[in-house]
């Protein structure tokens, strides 16, 4: 299985999901109403690495982190 | 250097330290870049969410950048809130000439704004609200 977390102001629960790339995860949150918002907008890490491939591989344990607009300091 | 706090930086505290860390290694400039909650649009202060794994790869990047440049980076940051006139970040570069230091410190601030995984939020009646329209999509976009 992989985790999905959104993280700062995405205002959702994390997902297990049963999928092998990015692409399939695209799929389903353009399905979500509440994430197609974020979709355009925010970065994707595999394993807390950035990733810029929606044909990133993913294997069974990996943690897929969305990250939305970001504003330190 | 990476730290973190909950609420306001103590901000002399850690620039002394700093300093004193740093002052016998023979540095010829110390720069620090101090950010500060300004009174403005009605807010009560500013609210920070920070992914701490990968700023923590972020900023070890940055550590080898200046160490290649014989300097030394160091970095505080608020988590949660930061009211008016409080700070929330300081970021600091030594090194043995004022030109490094001075150019390091601009490329640093400016992709620590672009790149850095910390979310801001504005208070506002109590409530924290995405300073979406402040904020930079990190560059590599996957969707």
């Amino acid at each position: 299985m992989i985790r999905v977390e959104f993280l700062g102001p995405i205002q959702q629960d994390n997902l297990e999901l049963d999928i092998n790339n990015l692409s399939e995860l695209a799929i389903i949150l353009q399905e979500t109403p509440e994430m197609k918002e974020w979709l355009e907008n925010s970065a994707v890490a595999v394993n807390d690495t950035i990733v810029s491939s929606l044909e990133h591989p993913l294997k069974d344990g990996d943690v897929v982190s969305m990250l939305p607009p970001v504003c330190g300091g | 250097m990476l730290e973190l706090y909950n609420g306001s930086l103590n901000v002399p505290e850690i620039l002394k330290r700093w300093y004193e860390e740093e002052s016998v290694n023979n540095y010829g400039a110390f720069i620090p870049f101090i950010g500060t909650i300004r009174d403005e649009n009605g807010i009560q202060g500013l609210s920070f969410d920070i992914y701490e794994p990968i700023l923590e790869k972020w900023f070890q990047n940055w550590v080898k950048k200046a160490k290649d440049k014989n300097a030394t980076i160091k970095m505080a940051h608020s988590r949660g809130d930061v009211l008016l006139h409080e700070s929330s970040y300081i970021a600091a570069v030594f090194s043995p000439k004022r030109r490094v230091a001075l150019e390091f410190i601009d490329e640093f601030v400016e992709d620590f704004k672009a790149s850095a995984p910390i979310w801001k939020y504005d208070l506002i009646d109590g409530k924290r609200v995405y300073a979406l329209d402040r904020s930079t999509a990190i560059r590599e976009v996957a969707f």
